[in-house]
């Protein structure tokens, strides 16, 4: 059975970014948040150090500066006018979550505390600055706290455990709606909408280590992937240097900002090598590669020589106490380890994805060199690509990049569905989801997926982590050749229809599949090394033939088709990326 | 010279931390329950080899991705952050992801937490939870003008409810307390400890309309002071005393 639903206006994903569109969608429209998650488990909670606005509440800063750092930081493939938008409503940003009562630590006299970030400087490099503002190391989980209660109070309407699986539009390509399971009662539901926006979040999961959420699988990418949508900058991942040892699990960078610092093997802090001027707050990329570095010149920490160490003993204990409590935890909890006793081991683990939906600093989605927008069509957040975050994110701008684009998407949206009509839907609008889904349920015999999806992040682990080249990435575009194969002929233990989380989660590693093709071929194209991306055949940038973004589109055998768009430069000229 | 992938190929089967051991054998006894299959629950078993430091939740999957896929349970972070896998984990309430597998070693036993439906398995009906939350008018309510940038607070009075704002709607709390489980009107721990969460925010003026919901029938005078939400907390909230210190809100009018 089908049930159809019509409104004006649907956001996809009750995260942080979904959330805050809902907020500005819904006084103005008939707007619902189809969400897989009940929205208070999104990964947004799991955020730690801070979000960033150069308020000068500390010390001086500008937004013009902190514009300079997302560019820098994105190793100059960020769109430069969207970077110096974004710190410009950062301001308003903050003082609007502060207003919607966001706990912020507050400095003696009573204003929101700002402290020091990775990549985040005074005057062009000068020196670090206090920019991020934070509640101690649950920053994220205090905004999706506060966004979510903006959403109680309002009575947003939540469509909780709905997985979105497919998108609808119309011949003319205008966004008709989506498709939806409802995963309690294993129906589809077609939801018809004038606006769809798609905040999905990230797709770390295809990694074997990751401080990503089991959830983050790429959904909102891939569905629109799926319906020609292309995917920007997908080779553009982040690996966090310090994620606990084995499990990724993330430890903040607020850590470093709080005055921690990385050592390896001999407790040498070897980030004074690599970053003269800023040291340990180089951004994430950049001590990634370090910790690489030193582990493969021997310098490897633990019993595999492996890891490096995050050090905090010598810090303040009510400083470790006060503002990195959920941190010194986890380390306690999943390594028995006490951080303000010992160092604590780490290695770079996923974090975030650069890339994804291409849209305009209004989250329109567009395509092409030329950027077409697609009528009714919005992403924000980690599932978007502005963008903001080039080649590399800065700490505390992805906090920023939902708050600021989830609302600028979700008013253009609101705008969009107040002036166009709902438009019809293709008859049998399900048809594909229900083909998909009967596909898995039908088979009886063959492979489940878990050994596939072992596979998928065992050799994405190995062939598209920190350092790439041609070989491993050749050899991992065959690899995932074949695991689509398997995947076809997958087979699924639970055939019910009552939270069948077995169903969806084949499903989602489908997601996870759609993703890594575009990840690995945006890899293997790019012949130089930039921001997250660094290929050790071919170790520098190269400006003159890849200051551009990649876009990814499938095509009707499912192979992937590349093309490239330029970026939107403005007043700062590519230099050597020096910290 | 080793490649990127032999460097940073980890330690993943490897022990972090203390002293080195191998695989350990964990049986894992979960209640089960499927409405397509029985009116009735019933008893599984299995014995499988983890990591000493592997986390529950990671041998529930291991379980359901090697052995059995119907064993529905919910989870998504997997650290203790977003609060899906709450479960009754021996006897007691915790998040299935802040156990390790050493802990609980040779047998642990997890059913569904209880007080609220079982819909499938570990997988329990939020709603009720949910709507006690949303009953005690859970954010910030403050009538006045917006300031031009933001609303002060000292260090003092931010600390004041630090303690509560940790709270991730995990339903440990509320799922561990005897009144809660024979009166399902009871708002419960949780809506109780968001509802301090404002009421001693300086910046709020919502306080004595919350305190007279909280002040009803299903309100808190309905907690017996077990401490069963105290222990329970995976994030360490002192959920009695702020239940205690609503109480004494209300009779003395003092927030």
């Amino acid at each position: 059975m089908t049930t159809t639903h019509i409104y004006d206006a649907l956001v996809i994903g009750g995260g942080g970014a979904g959330m805050r569109a809902a907020i500005e969608l819904s006084d103005r429209v008939d707007t619902a948040v189809i969400s897989k998650l009940y929205p208070t488990r999104s990964h947004t909670g799991a955020a730690q150090g801070g979000v960033c606005a150069a308020l000068g509440n500390v010390e001086e800063d500008s937004p013009e500066w902190h514009a300079f750092d997302t560019v820098k930081g994105g190793d100059y493939l960020t769109d430069q006018p969207a970077a110096q938008l974004m710190a410009e409503e950062a301001i308003e940003a903050i003082y609007q979550l502060e207003r919607w009562g966001l706990p912020f630590n507050r400095t003696p006299d009573g204003k929101i505390d700002q402290r020091r970030f990775g990549g985040h400087t005074a005057n062009h490099g000068e020196r670090p600055v206090k920019r991020a503002c934070y509640a101690a190391d649950r920053t994220g989980h205090m905004i999706l706290q506060t966004l979510y209660q903006q959403c109680v109070k309002r009575d947003v309407r939540f469509f909780n455990e709905f997985y979105c699986l497919d998108l609808l539009r119309t011949q003319d390509g205008t966004t008709a709606g989506i498709v939806a399971y409802e995963l309690a009662t294993g129906e589809l539901h077609i939801f018809r909408a004038a606006s769809v926006i798609f905040a999905t979040g990230g797709y770390g999961r295809m990694f074997r280590v990751t401080s990503n959420a089991h959830a983050l699988t790429g959904d909102g990418p891939a569905v629109a992937y799926r319906r020609g949508i292309p995917l920007q900058d997908m080779e553009m991942f982040q690996f966090h240097p310090t994620g606990l040892a084995r499990l990724g699990v993330l430890l903040s960078e607020a850590a470093r900002g709080e005055g921690g610092i990385v050592l390896n093997r001999d407790g040498e802090r070897f980030m004074e090598r690599y970053a003269p001027t800023i040291k340990d707050l180089a951004p994430r990329d950049v001590v990634s590669r370090a910790i690489y570095q030193e582990i493969k010149e021997g310098r490897g920490a633990g019993p595999n020589a492996d890891w490096a160490y995050l050090d905090i003993s010598h810090l303040d204990p009510k400083v470790i106490e006060e503002k990195l409590p959920d941190i010194t935890e986890f380390a306690r909890v999943y390594l028995k380890v006490e951080p303000t006793k010992e160092p604590v081991p780490i290695q770079p683990t996923a974090h975030y994805a650069m890339g994804g939906i291409p849209t305009n600093t209004d989250g329109e989605v567009v395509t092409g060199a030329g950027e077409d927008v697609v009528p009714g069509l919005y992403a924000a957040g980690e599932c978007a690509c502005v963008s903001v975050h080039g080649a590399n994110r800065l700490g505390t701008n992805s906090l920023l990049d939902l708050v600021v684009f989830g609302r600028r998407a979700g008013a253009a949206a609101a705008k969009h569905a107040g002036e166009a009509s709902v438009p019809d839907v293709p008859p049998r609008p399900e048809e594909q989801t229900l083909g998909l889904l009967n596909g898995f349920l039908g088979r009886s015999r063959g492979e489940n997926a878990a050994s596939i999806r072992q596979e998928l992040q065992d050799t994405m682990f190995d062939n598209a982590f920190v350092v790439r080249s041609d070989e491993g990435l050749a050899k991992q575009q065959d690899i995932l050749a074949g695991l689509r194969e398997r995947y076809d002929r997958v087979v699924i233990g639970d055939k019910g229809a009552v939270y069948n989380t077995d169903l969806m989660e084949t499903v989602e590693l489908g997601f996870l599949l759609d993703c890594a093709d575009t990840l690995v071929a945006a890899a293997r194209a790019r012949t130089e090394s930039r921001g997250a991306h660094f290929r050790e055949d071919h170790p520098l940038r190269d400006d003159a033939n890849w200051l551009t973004h990649s876009l990814a589109y499938r095509q009707d055998d499912g192979s992937v088709r590349l093309e490239a768009k330029p970026v939107k430069m403005g007043p700062y000229v590519p230099m050597e990326r020096k910290y | 010279m080793a490649t990127a992938a032999e460097v940073l190929n980890t330690s993943d089967s490897r022990r972090v931390g203390g002293s080195d051991h191998g695989p350990i054998p964990l049986t894992l006894r979960v209640r089960r329950f499927n409405p397509e299959v029985s009116d009735d629950s019933w008893w599984d078993e299995w014995t499988v080899e983890c990591d000493p430091l592997d986390r529950l939740v990671e041998v529930l999957h291991q379980v359901k991705w090697h052995h059995d896929g119907t064993l529905s349970f919910r989870r998504s972070c997997a650290h203790g952050i977003c609060g899906s896998d709450a479960m009754l984990i021996n006897g007691r309430n915790q998040l299935a992801c802040k156990v390790l597998a050493e802990d609980v070693a040779p047998k642990v036993t997890v059913e569904p937490i209880r007080g609220l439906s079982v819909l499938k398995d570990l997988i329990v009906d939020m709603d009720p939870f949910m709507e006690g939350f949303k009953s005690v008018l859970p954010f910030l309510i403050n009538d006045a003008a917006d300031p031009e940038k933001e609303r002060h607070q000292s260090p003092r009075d931010r600390e004041r409810y630090d303690d509560t704002t940790k709270c991730i709607l995990c339903a440990c709390c509320t799922t561990s307390c005897p009144v809660f489980w024979g009166d399902e009107e009871y708002v419960g721990p949780a809506a109780i400890v968001n509802a301090h969460r404002f009421i001693f925010d300086s910046r709020d003026e919502g306080g004595r309309e919350r305190l007279q919901i909280l002040s009803e029938r299903t309100g808190v005078f309905r907690c017996r002071t077990t401490f069963n939400c105290t222990d329970a907390c995976p994030r360490g909230i002192e959920v009695t005393k702020a239940i205690q210190e609503v109480k004494r809100a209300i009779l003395f009018e003092r927030f």
